[in-house]
């Protein structure tokens, strides 16, 4: 396992933490902090008090209305992203002890349970920061859009129901459907590397995210009309035979999405679409 | 593109993107303005699913009318019934779209679509996708706006925020032709031109601190187009969802699926009973909602599951261990059933609590999750204008209109959804129209989605027909004058630095925290007359502090201090129209409970309140106004309840107050 999980605890440590947390306490924060783009980053500490059923959020919102460090320096509040504090709209995601995840999700009961205990939080690593914890993933989308993940309907007026399917295939589109987006099996990818140049995007390893929403769509009665476009794509630089198998990104999924599965299933797919493209002659 | 007509959509959410491609498909390019990257939009938050009639309940005698009828009844009759009507007859309609899309919307065993029960309704009406039906539903539109951005006919304005419409023109010749906004990461201000400005900038849950919104629903982007001249109809009705986990930084969600699974709401019958729950025998158990409403049960409308819930809490104390805590309970229910039906949501409840819902009951309490309210706008009725409005409708009754559903609105009518400002539209939870004193669950995606199909072809009819002088013909001087006026409101926030010690009741995030305790205790579950004064003169302070307010930040690059700041100040704006509406409005109908004024009084106040802003004493005027209905005679609303011999209806102000601290 490469250092994604080295410093994480297992679900089992942390929901035992849980129990035996010290009501009052304080916990210190180091965080990773960075003006902008191009400048030097610095590392900030803050001490916070703990609330009942606090979380990283929870914190974040404490220092930016005590913006204090551990020093009694004044200073700026942390910048972060968040949205839906559900995890569910993947906004907040950041690497918390050395282990990429939501921040909404990460109870302080179960990363620090005793006075004093520390919590570390870094940006994403293969997104260029914005500012502080904020990274920019519009990378991530932009992918989305090389593999058309859509379903390429004729229109929004009224033509009747979409087509028919088994409850047993309604559930495994679902789960590949339940995707927020957030990043996590990027940041965690050995082969996922950060490229600031969008001229390299369309060339750079897609990742386990835009390969697993192909194949959501593939699966599609309709959607599967892009399936030929889709599989050129995965074939071409940065495609699906970029993946080194280390088999990083279903470990850190927050939402237990099959993504090693995904990329066998659409790299089989796209080498049998290649050979029959061979033997039609259309290379 | 000097000489081509365009829109702008403000939100990226499910009402902002239906619009997107519906304007964008027929021809009008759109440039959409979203804080998030769309795809994180808090339509995402979305559990239980989405409302419409379906065959199987037809057969059973339903129909598009009876959801019409039970959105009116839901609502208390404050909604507007014309869009009601149009919206329940395009429900099928919009399922089936979704579907086309690829939603994966949960499945019979024969392969069609599932069908789930929900408030309001003793039909299963409601579709939807697992217990993540809005994220679901989200993604398919954030698909189609890709596809569509990817032909160059959206332009994505992410990571830009709202400051300002740009209107042209005095009185009855005031349209709106643009917006001033601002790049969250360079800090640039400028202005856009558009030929209309849709507004899909949902709620304003923050407003009263914790609430199961998400921490972008600040309702600020419906403040300024509120003190920019737009008027903001029924402020004070704001729902607070029966069921959520009370949590350090927000309540979460805990869907109203639950209980359309089977979910069971009860306390222990003996007070303070301090056994585990699933020690306690079931004649020792409390089914509240079961007991006091047997014909919905656990089903009633949320604001009346609110009201007892607190009830049985605060004025009874019979919460678990005497707190503010009841249990919803899935517990009888076979653990694989649940996952396949509520999976994502029981996940969140274990991960943020710990327990199993499966066999562990929850403990929920109510927070604030809905705003009702919103920009007050128009239409032109359709078709269907009956002599006299219809009585109470009984299932499988012929509906009261021909063979084919009558027309509520006059589809692609240029005013459907627009504000009193021409060109200024407002679509999905920040339009006022649809759900009048309470929003039946897995109603809100539909009117989102409605809003943006149906009246996006208002705005394409508007733009092409109704606009003479094209915005990329207008003189360069009134951009400039709003983008100037918005910079100096920016320059004047950024000179209120503190880099020293500061004072702390100046900190932006200070003052947004008494808003949102004062907002919660005195204007959510339980209202009277001297909390709400008491509510007025605290913002009053609040606003003066905020005159002052200090920033935390001074970098011009990426300042979220200011952006906060910025919207405090509009939040206070937006809540004293709804503490002051709240007040005013003398009566309880639906989310609206006053203590001192128990009862429904048609007479004086079955009407909307609509609040406009008075630039000089920066204030709102409420007025009162009919409300448009016309198709279905107003009923008293009770859902079935028997008396349980407890008077709820006059719990003394003490009590009240001391339950809402």
């Amino acid at each position: 396992m490469s250092d994604a999980e080295s410093h994480a605890f297992d679900a089992d440590m942390r929901r035992a933490n849980r129990k035996k947390a010290v009501e009052g306490r304080s916990v210190i924060f180091k965080i990773k902090r960075c003006d902008g783009p191009g400048k030097p980053s610095r590392w900030e500490s803050f001490k916070v008090p703990v609330e009942q059923g606090g979380n990283v959020i929870s914190s974040l919102k404490w220092i930016a209305a005590n913006p204090i460090t551990t020093e009694g320096t004044k200073t700026t509040p942390v910048v972060w992203d968040s949205g839906c504090l559900e995890e569910v709209c993947g906004a907040c995601t950041m690497v918390i002890n050395g282990r990429v995840r939501q921040s909404c999700s990460c109870l302080i009961d179960e990363y620090a349970p005793l006075e004093g205990d520390a919590i570390t939080l870094e940006p994403m690593s293969k997104f260029p920061v914005i500012r502080d914890l904020w990274v920019d993933r519009a990378r991530l989308f932009h992918n989305l859009t090389r593999v058309k993940a859509w379903v390429p309907i004729d229109g929004t007026y009224n033509m009747g129901a979409g087509p028919k399917e088994t409850p047993e295939h309604q559930q495994m589109r679902y789960a590949l459907s339940e995707c927020m987006s957030c990043g996590c099996c990027l940041d965690a990818c050995p082969q996922f590397t950060k490229v600031e140049d969008e001229e390299k995007w369309d060339t750079s390893f897609i990742g386990a995210h835009a390969i697993s929403q192909a194949r959501l769509f593939n699966e599609h009665g309709t959607g599967k009309l892009l399936k030929g476009d889709r599989y050129e794509e995965l074939a071409g630089a940065g495609g699906v035979s970029d993946c080194g198998n280390a088999q990083n990104c279903v470990k850190v999924c927050p939402k237990g999405i099959p993504l090693t599965e995904s990329i066998g299933a659409v790299g089989r797919g796209t080498t049998v679409h290649a050979i029959k493209q061979f033997f039609q002659g259309k290379e | 593109m000097a000489d081509e007509k365009r829109v702008i959509v403000v939100g990226g959410g499910l009402a902002g993107l239906a619009a997107s491609v519906r304007i964008a498909e027929a021809g009008v390019p759109v440039d959409l303005f979203s804080m998030v990257p769309v795809k994180r939009s808090h339509s995402v938050c979305a559990q239980g699913g989405i409302n419409a009639c379906n065959e199987v309940a037809r057969q059973q005698g339903y129909s598009e009318y009876q959801h019409f009828d039970e959105t009116l009844i839901g609502g208390d009759f404050l909604n507007d019934q014309h869009p009601v009507l149009e919206m329940a007859n395009w429900a099928p309609k919009i399922i089936d779209l979704l579907d086309r899309m690829g939603v994966p919307f949960n499945r019979s065993s024969e392969g069609f679509r599932d069908l789930r029960l929900f408030g309001g309704s003793l039909f299963k009406r409601t579709h939807f996708a697992g217990a993540t039906t809005g994220q679901q539903l989200l993604y398919a539109l954030d698909e189609q706006t890709r596809r569509f951005a990817s032909e160059g006919k959206v332009n994505m304005m992410e990571f830009w925020e709202f400051l300002y419409p740009i209107t042209e023109g005095e009185g009855e010749d005031k349209r709106c032709v643009g917006i001033v906004a601002q790049d969250m990461r360079t800090m640039q201000i400028r202005s856009f031109r558009a030929d209309a400005v849709v507004m899909a900038t949902g709620g304003c849950g923050l407003v009263f601190g914790k609430s199961t919104n998400s921490i972008i629903c600040t309702g600020g982007a419906a403040s300024r187009c509120y003190q920019a001249g737009a008027w903001y109809g029924n402020p004070e009705m704001i729902q607070v969802h029966p069921t959520a986990i009370p949590g350090a930084d927000k309540c979460r969600l805990m869907s109203e699926s639950a209980r359309g699974e089977g979910g069971r709401v009860w306390v222990p019958r003996k007070k303070g009973d301090t056994r585990k729950p699933t020690d306690i025998p079931e004649n020792e158990r409390y089914y509240i909602l079961e007991e006091r409403y047997p014909k919905y049960g656990n089903l009633v409308p949320r604001d009346i599951a609110t009201r007892e819930i607190f009830d049985v809490c605060v004025n009874e104390g019979m919460g678990i261990n005497g707190g503010n805590q009841v249990y919803l309970d899935l517990t009888h229910k076979d653990p694989e059933y649940l996952t396949r039906k509520l999976g994502g949501i029981l996940d969140i409840y274990e991960k943020f609590v710990g327990d199993d819902p499966r066999y562990t009951p929850m403990r929920i309490f109510p927070a604030v999750h809905y705003s009702m309210g919103g920009l007050w706008t128009t239409y032109t009725p359709g078709d269907y204008q009956p002599e006299q409005p219809g009585t109470e409708h009984k299932p499988g009754n012929p509906i009261p209109i021909d063979a084919q559903p009558g027309h509520g609105l006059t589809i692609g009518a240029h005013n459907n959804a627009m504000t009193n400002i021409t060109g200024l539209y407002a679509f999905g939870e920040v339009n006022f129209a649809y759900h009048g004193a309470t929003r039946l669950g897995a109603n809100a995606l539909l009117s989102c989605i409605f809003d943006g199909l149906c009246n996006g072809v208002s705005v394409v009819n508007y733009v092409r027909e109704g606009v003479d002088t094209p915005a990329s013909e207008l003189d360069q001087s009134i951009f400039d004058q709003a983008q100037q006026a918005e910079q100096a409101k920016h320059d004047k926030l950024m000179a209120s630095v503190n880099t020293g010690k500061g004072d702390q009741s100046l900190n932006p995030y200070q003052i947004g925290q008494e808003m949102g305790e004062v907002m919660n205790a005195a204007s959510t579950v339980v209202k009277t007359g001297p909390g709400l004064e008491k509510c007025l003169a605290k913002l009053d302070e609040l606003r003066e502090r905020f005159s002052r307010v200090e920033l935390g930040d001074g970098a011009m690059w990426t300042n979220q201090s200011l952006s906060y700041a910025r919207s405090v100040g509009d939040m206070l704006i937006l809540a004293e129209a709804i503490a002051k509406a709240g007040l005013l409005r003398e009566e309880s109908r639906g989310s609206h409970y006053r203590t001192d004024f128990p009862e429904r009084d048609d007479e004086r106040f079955w009407k909307t309140s609509v609040a406009k802003f008075n630039e000089e004493t920066g204030k709102s005027d409420i007025e009162f106004i009919e409300v448009k209905a016309g198709l279905v005679k107003l009923r008293p609303r009770n859902y079935g309840k028997v008396d349980s011999g407890t008077n709820k209806e006059k719990i003394p102000p003490k009590q009240v107050a001391q339950a809402n601290a």
